[in-house]
């Protein structure tokens, strides 16, 4: 840091604690803080994200519905055929660019003889991609993309047409639960480069407040829930 | 951006002549309040998670240095950077020089109220860097070189047919010669035209919603997935935050965005909720490689400790303007700098000075309804009284309020004097005034009358007469 930066930075820090009438924060209230954020405290308590999982599953869906996404039930078998299915009733291009991830090699693409699919990150002239989740917001209808290796960023973004493959046990209640699994997954405090969380299609109520599907991001957005 | 706070009378009258503005301003009480009170419904926790979003905020506000070092530490253990601009002109260089580090010539923008704060576009085109505003409400103004007349829906006094003539105007020379009529097509349009600049950007600029010091990430509320675009497809992404969006941890940001999204649109959840956390990985297939946070402060860390540190809180929904008769009445342009309605005519004089922008606090008719709406609970009718008093110790309120103000004391402090004077004007208006029930015009009331009628009294004397008659006595406590 240079010395501008430093000094802009104590300038700053400064500023708050003269304002707070106070130095920097040390013995128990310091304590305090640091415990806050060892072991954060939940906020209160929404019901419907705390339902049984197979409620948790219906009410995924109900809510991922209301948000203009489209949800196909199907068994683990089925899911290569459910893709090129969707594709044929959108009248869509039998082509994909599909996240690199083991998880989605474990389908059986190799059955749709059609099906033309292109593995790794999106370009702007994609139309249709497919990726997994790493969990799913039943109190919202609400995907989670963790980025990495296995899922670039760009497939959730750049195609029209965005189609994800969940899996029922990674759909959770709440919010709260998609941190601890991050937490397990990542370490405590680390995160991967992004987490976006996505309900429904890309849309915009910037003209006259009315929502219009498809502003920048996806404007189809399909997903696969794979049942145990 | 310049402001024209001081002009707000005569930016009043222009909003008021206005027929385009008024019919935007008329779908404001069927879309964003409406769709706000059916999602609070929805949801029986509601009220409870209000509360609680305000006890965060303020935990945070009490503790501010020590959760910024902290999300600072998470920040550079992740490989980012952190830059600590005191003023506006200090976050303007830090920007412009890391966009020239990387010979920017485009910067994709995706809206951010605190870069028109510090009125960041001017300066980078200044220094010949063309930022592109993403945000289909952002661009469409950008186009028309207009600031934003709400936080959360920069365009929203415009009607459709005002963006199809702009697109025509703007998309024309790039072979797009057709006027669009339909709302979706216009979407469509925008879409194409942004893409292609999307993937030509050196650097993403963003604002954010908050940061979380507990991962060092920064997080992002859209609906259009430009700001994802913006923070992924250039090779380097800014973030541009003030002091005070720095909260502990993520459950904190549970409860945040429970009401964030609810409060704003009436969604359950906006689309996209992002959390940003330093650059690309090892491994990763996209992202971007270098990863900036410039943390402002612009003034904000000296309304700590005051009367006025609640409106730190706000985590700019928009409730309060949505909810307001006097922003559904002249929309957000009249109120002359960055962020319009209560949020605004509290903010606003406390940022530019209340010399500039005493008149705001007093646009408010005092009926509450921003402050029950506002998810962290902010009262912000006591903070534009507070300004009020202020703007009076200071003098700065207009002559003519003064003269009447000390006038009506006189009477007030002589009480039999004021009932026989009103007993007087009460007959008198209401002798003139019984046939039409009301006046059009008044000698002194011109600023009254020039809007709306003033009612002729009924007959039955002065409210003081009637409660006397009716044996009112005064209850003691
Ligand atoms: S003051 Fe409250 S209602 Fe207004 S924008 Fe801020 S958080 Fe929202």
């Amino acid at each position: 840091m240079s010395d501008t930066e430093s000094s802009a930075r104590s300038h700053i820090l400064n500023g708050i604690r003269r304002s707070l009438q106070r130095g920097p924060l040390t013995g128990e209230a310091r304590h305090a803080v640091e415990g806050r954020l060892a072991a954060p405290p939940r906020g209160p308590d929404v019901a419907r994200a705390r339902l049984a999982q197979p409620e948790k599953i219906a009410l995924f869906c109900q809510w991922a519905e209301t948000n203009n996404a489209t949800v196909a039930r199907v068994a683990a078998g089925d899911v290569a055929g459910e893709v090129t299915a969707y594709l044929a009733r959108n009248n869509l291009p039998a082509r994909a660019v599909m996240a690199p991830s083991p998880l989605l090699d474990g389908y059986d693409w190799e059955s749709q003889k059609m099906l033309s699919l292109r593995r790794g990150r999106g370009e702007g002239s994609d139309q249709v991609s497919i990726t997994g989740a790493f969990a799913a917001i039943a109190e919202t209808g609400t995907l989670v993309m963790a980025s990495g290796p296995d899922h670039p960023v760009t497939l959730n973004l750049l195609p029209d047409t965005h189609i994800v493959v969940l899996r029922e046990a990674d759909i959770v209640g709440g919010y709260e639960d998609v941190w601890a699994r991050l937490r397990e997954r990542y370490g405590k405090n680390l995160m991967p480069r992004t987490v976006n969380t996505i309900t429904g299609p890309s849309r915009t109520g910037d003209i006259e407040q009315a929502m219009e599907l498809g502003a920048h991001g996806p404007r189809r957005m399909h997903i696969v829930v794979v049942r145990e | 951006m310049e402001s024209t706070a001081h002009d707000f009378k005569s930016n009043v009258d222009s909003a008021l002549a206005n027929p385009n503005l008024q019919d935007s301003l008329a779908m404001l009480k069927v879309g964003f309040s409406e769709r706000r009170r059916l999602a609070a419904e929805r949801l029986p926790e509601f009220e409870v998670l209000r509360d609680r979003a305000r006890d965060i905020k303020n935990h945070a506000l009490a503790n501010l240095d020590f959760y910024l070092e902290e999300f600072e530490r998470k920040v550079i253990g992740l490989g980012g950077h952190v830059h600590w601009a005191p003023t506006a002109a200090d976050a303007r260089r830090i920007i412009t020089d890391l966009c020239k580090s990387v010979g920017a010539r485009t910067v994709a923008k995706s809206k951010s109220m605190v870069a028109e704060e510090i009125a960041l576009n001017e300066h980078l085109e200044k220094a010949g860097i063309a930022p592109i505003e993403t945000d289909l409400g952002e661009y469409i103004i950008q186009l028309r070189n207009e600031p934003p007349s709400h936080i959360i829906a920069p365009a929203v006094h415009l009607t459709k047919d005002q963006v199809a003539d702009t697109f025509l105007e703007h998309h024309g020379p790039l072979g797009f010669t057709k006027r669009l009529t339909e709302r979706n097509d216009l979407v469509a349009e925008a879409r194409y035209v942004l893409r292609q600049k999307f993937l030509d950007a050196d650097v993403g600029l963003t604002g954010a919603n908050f940061l979380v010091a507990e991962t060092g990430s920064s997080m992002l509320v859209t609906n259009e997935g430009n700001a994802d675009l913006s923070n992924t497809l250039p090779k380097m992404h800014i973030v541009l935050a003030t002091i005070e969006k720095v909260i502990p941890t993520l459950e904190d940001a549970a409860v945040l965005l429970r009401v964030l999204a609810r409060s704003a649109t009436g969604q359950e959840s906006s689309a996209y909720t992002t959390l940003n956390t330093g650059p690309k990985r090892d491994g990763d297939l996209d992202g971007p490689s270098a990863y900036h946070v410039v943390i402002l402060d612009n003034g904000r860390s000296s309304v700590l400790g005051t009367e006025m540190q609640e409106i730190l809180r706000c985590i700019r929904c928009g409730a309060c303007m949505n909810h307001c008769p006097v922003y559904g009445a002249i929309g957000g342009h009249a109120y002359g700098w960055v962020y319009p309605g209560p949020i605004g005519a509290v903010l606003t004089p406390q940022l530019i000075g209340v010399e500039e922008a005493g008149n705001l606090p007093n646009a408010s008719t005092f009926c509450g309804r921003c402050e029950s709406v506002c998810p962290v609970r902010i009262p912000l009718p006591k903070l534009m009284r507070h300004w009020r008093e202020r703007e009076f110790e200071r003098h700065l309120t207009p002559k003519a309020v003064r003269q009447g103000l000390a006038l009506w004391s006189f009477f007030a402090r002589r009480p039999k004097l004021y009932r026989r004077l009103t007993g007087l004007a009460n007959r008198v208006l209401s002798l003139f005034g019984r046939a039409q029930g009301r006046y059009d015009a008044l000698p002194l009331a011109g600023g009254w009358t020039r809007f709306r009628d003033f009612p002729a009294p009924q007959a039955g004397g002065t409210f003081h007469a009637q409660w006397a008659r009716h044996g009112g006595t005064r209850t003691r406590p």
